[in-house]
């Protein structure tokens, strides 16, 4: 399986990044590809830019540690994950996640799986540009429960490795 | 022990990072952050809750109940809001 895990400060080019996953191959039949943008708003109010901080080193670990389990949980022939850090502007990309399959089930939910993990397990943090001064984003319990349901009944907790 | 800070624990505090011998009887990262809780009024700002606060030994995530003994890292951090 191909995997691309990217930490960027740089914007990239989503079509080249999806393109890149099949070229010269003729066993997949299914790309999957997300897409998150930065918007004008959070929460109602207008911002001017977003800025994402993020644990080098941990980040890049994290993200491989659920490719691995994607991998393990569906027949993947492709994985990308690509995650900008640092200032965006409105309508700029902030991170890809592209899945190539021999079929789509495997394609969505690999996708699926890995943002709603991205969200809630990848430790980078958003903080707003508002006119009334600078804020951090807080964490939202809808993406919890959407990370929760690939573990359901009892998620596992990973403890410390030592 | 490096102690790592992030997006508003970091701010809080008032820095990224730093070195810390571990006192006696800080044994799980709970112990930790109540022991940096008490080291001034920016430590105590920064942990006044915390339960919301995540932590990670060596870039794994852990629960305020794991043991620290043996860690080369801990980091401690707001819960994420990437994607």
């Amino acid at each position: 399986m191909t995997t691309t895990i990217r930490l960027q400060r740089d914007a990239f080019d989503v079509n080249a990044e999806a393109a890149r996953l099949t070229r010269g191959r003729t066993d997949i039949g299914a790309v999957v590809t997300f897409t998150g943008l930065c918007r004008a708003d959070e929460n109602g109010e207008p911002i001017a830019a977003l800025t994402l901080e993020y644990y080098p080193g941990m980040a890049e670990a994290e993200i491989a540690r659920h490719v691995e389990q994607a991998r393990a949980r569906w027949p993947l022939l492709g994985v990308t994950v690509i995650h900008r850090h640092g200032r965006i502007a409105p309508g700029e990309v902030i991170v890809l996640v592209a899945t190539a399959s021999s079929h789509r089930e495997a394609a969505f939910a690999a996708a699926e799986f890995l943002m709603d993990y991205l969200k809630t397990r990848a430790p980078f943090w958003k903080q707003v540009e508002k006119i009334s001064g600078t804020a951090w984003v807080d964490a939202k319990a809808a993406d919890d429960s959407a990370a929760e349901r690939w573990s359901a009944p009892s998620p596992p907790r990973r403890e410390a490795a030592k | 022990m490096k102690v790592l800070y992030f997006a508003w624990v970091r701010e809080r505090v008032g820095k990224a990072e730093e070195v810390i011998d571990l006192p006696a009887g800080v044994a799980t990262v709970g112990d930790l952050m109540a022991w940096l809780a008490q080291r001034g009024e920016d430590y105590a700002y920064a942990f006044e809750n915390p339960r919301v606060i995540r932590a990670a030994i060596d870039r794994s995530h852990v629960r305020a109940d794991a043991k620290i003994e043996g860690a080369g890292e801990i980091a401690f951090f707001p819960p994420m809001t990437g994607g």
